[in-house]
């Protein structure tokens, strides 16, 4: 065998080698999550599982419902508080913002997304918490304040992404439309918008992945009981939460509930997946 | 020499220059001592010039030399050009384009259609109604007794009625382009610029808009840029030649074609250079 045919080689099984460990990484999460977590389902049952509104291990009582209305109520609500400044902001750094205003907002966005979790939940706990405690009703720890934290935390994401959305849209589209008399901003919201709609919506469901998955921050704010909230100024417990706050100490049955949830929070996050390169394609066959 | 030959022959020319015999000629847009730069560079050299009404001129010369620039000034789609300096007057109507005329409304005055055909990601239908929306223009029947004429003003009418909810990407490139004409002719524009307009399209789509650009002159100045020089024969009754920025000479097609005055139209209208 020639040099060149060996490094060939070699190149060849180091990527496979590399590619390999993503693939199996997934594999091994999924058959660690499934073979633990479906047989606990099973023994609680499926509907009392996924239906059951009371979750109280100490009685051996299983039911993640609050849990998944918590999980939905606060990605929700993020997304409420987070998708309209984030794609607000994308369009002004693309579209509006001069050199030097976009040279101080597109580094403080890059920030924005490097700052660990667990510094918003400080964030969270000594200014939304006491805002609310304050200015409106109840303790603070609420679904309110986890939204809008977790609106702030998806911000970077939603921005990039939309923005290289916009970036992306034929400049002859802009002129065409100015050339028609249209001012700026209605050639802006009125053409390059809706030519740039499914990578906005890929940005918004990327986001979505972001505040369902996110746990620490939400832990430190959002009160954590295991009840449908009333109101948002109820606590709330999502999926990430019941996880993390009890996995430490549970055996048994109960661990394997917990995992259990993981499973479900599992099937969401892939169902977003789907979603998002539905859009992809959708955005590419147009 | 092949281009004179085909004049010669071509009735579209000799109808143009018919229609016009004997009829006072009135100015539409015109065009005094305007020097254009692009940063250092200096793309127009003191360029006068004006465009009769209801008349087809062309703008010839070799690449480079500015046509492109000066069609761009006329609408100001070159403000969108960093470092782009203009001097020197531009009137439509006899109002400076630049000090009397806002620019959105100027663009509605004298429309454009590019070299690529750019129509928006959008329906048939909204890519009509765009402009006249633009301009204020909500109500449905209203808007769609526009988009009808339109598409008939641009001869395209009767390909996509059918399918005017359909996507405009779905159409071929001669019919993007025609839709392009269509869109920028709802807003009822007084002058229309083409920009190559056909420089991307098949034969048989060029053939289709260089007729329809005959039709067009009854009732719109159009002022085109075309690198081909038959087309200009074809289809203009004025032609102006460039040269490096410099606005070399200009005139009837018919003239500067057959008896150009100056050696350097007479070099290239002749196939000697460009």
């Amino acid at each position: 065998m020639s040099g060149s045919a060996i490094k060939e080689n070699v190149a060849r099984v180091l990527f496979i080698i590399a590619a390999a460990i993503s693939i199996l990484a997934v594999a091994l999460i999924c058959v660690f999550l499934f073979v633990n977590g479906i047989p606990a389902m099973a023994t609680i049952g499926v509907p009392e599982f996924l239906f059951g509104t009371t979750w109280k291990p100490t009685s051996g009582i299983y039911g993640i419902f609050p849990m998944i209305v918590g999980s939905i109520y606060v990605t929700a609500g993020a997304i409420l508080v987070g998708v309209p400044a984030g794609v607000l902001t994308a369009i002004f750094l693309s579209r509006f913002a001069n050199e030097r205003i976009s040279a101080i907002l597109r580094p403080g966005v890059e920030l924005l997304a490097g700052i660990p979790s667990v510094v918003y939940g400080f964030f969270g706990i000594m200014v939304i918490v006491p805002f609310i405690r304050i200015n409106m009703t109840g303790r603070g720890f609420s679904l309110l304040a986890a939204a809008v934290l977790l609106g702030i935390m998806i911000l970077p994401t939603i921005i990039t992404v939309a923005k290289n959305a916009l970036d992306a849209v034929p400049k002859s589209y802009y002129e065409g439309a100015v050339a028609l008399g249209a001012t700026h901003e209605r050639a802006v919201f009125n053409v390059l918008v809706p030519a740039a709609f499914s990578g906005i919506m890929a940005a918004i469901v990327l986001g979505v992945g972001r505040a369902i998955g996110e746990t620490m921050a939400v832990v430190m704010v959002a009160g954590n009981q295991p009840v449908i909230p009333g109101s948002v100024f109820d606590g709330v417990r999502t999926m990430t939460a019941n996880i993390v706050m009890e996995m430490g100490y549970a055996a048994d049955l109960h661990r394997g509930a917990l995992i259990a949830t993981g499973v479900v929070l599992f099937v969401f996050v892939m169902l977003i997946s789907l979603l998002f390169s539905a859009i992809k394609k959708r955005g590419e066959v147009r | 020499m092949e281009a004179v030959e085909e004049k010669m022959v071509t009735p579209t020319f000799i109808r143009g220059a018919e229609a016009h015999r004997g009829e006072e000629v009135q100015t539409k847009m015109e065009v005094r001592n305007l020097d254009l730069h692009y940063g250092n560079f200096h793309a127009l050299k003191d360029v006068t010039l004006v465009f009769p009404e209801n008349e087809v001129t062309a703008l010839i010369g070799p690449s480079g030399c500015g046509k492109s620039t000066l069609l761009k000034t006329l609408n100001r789609m070159n403000d969108l050009v960093d470092g782009c300096k203009v001097t020197g007057a531009i009137e439509l109507d006899g109002k400076d384009a630049y000090k009397d005329i806002d620019v959105n409304d100027l663009r509605r005055r004298v429309g454009m259609v590019f070299q690529q055909p750019n129509p928006f990601p959008m329906s048939i239908y909204d890519n009509i109604a765009f402009g006249p929306r633009t301009h204020g223009i909500k109500k449905k029947d209203e808007l769609d007794v526009i988009v009808e004429q339109s598409l008939r003003d641009a001869a395209i009418w009767d390909e996509v009625k059918d399918r005017l909810k359909k996507s405009a990407l779905g159409l071929s490139g001669g019919q993007q382009q025609r839709l392009c004409i269509a869109r920028a002719l709802a807003v009822r524009p007084e002058v229309l610029l083409l920009d190559e307009s056909t420089s991307a399209l098949d034969p048989i789509s060029t053939a289709k808009i260089e007729e329809l650009v005959g039709q067009l002159a009854s009732k719109y100045t159009v002022i085109m840029v075309t690198h081909n020089m038959l087309q200009a024969i074809r289809v203009s009754t004025k032609t102006a030649f460039f040269l490096l920025g410099e606005m070399v000479e200009a005139g009837d097609t018919d003239t500067l074609f057959t008896h150009p005055q100056d050696s350097r139209t007479a070099d290239y209208v002749s196939g000697r250079f460009g």
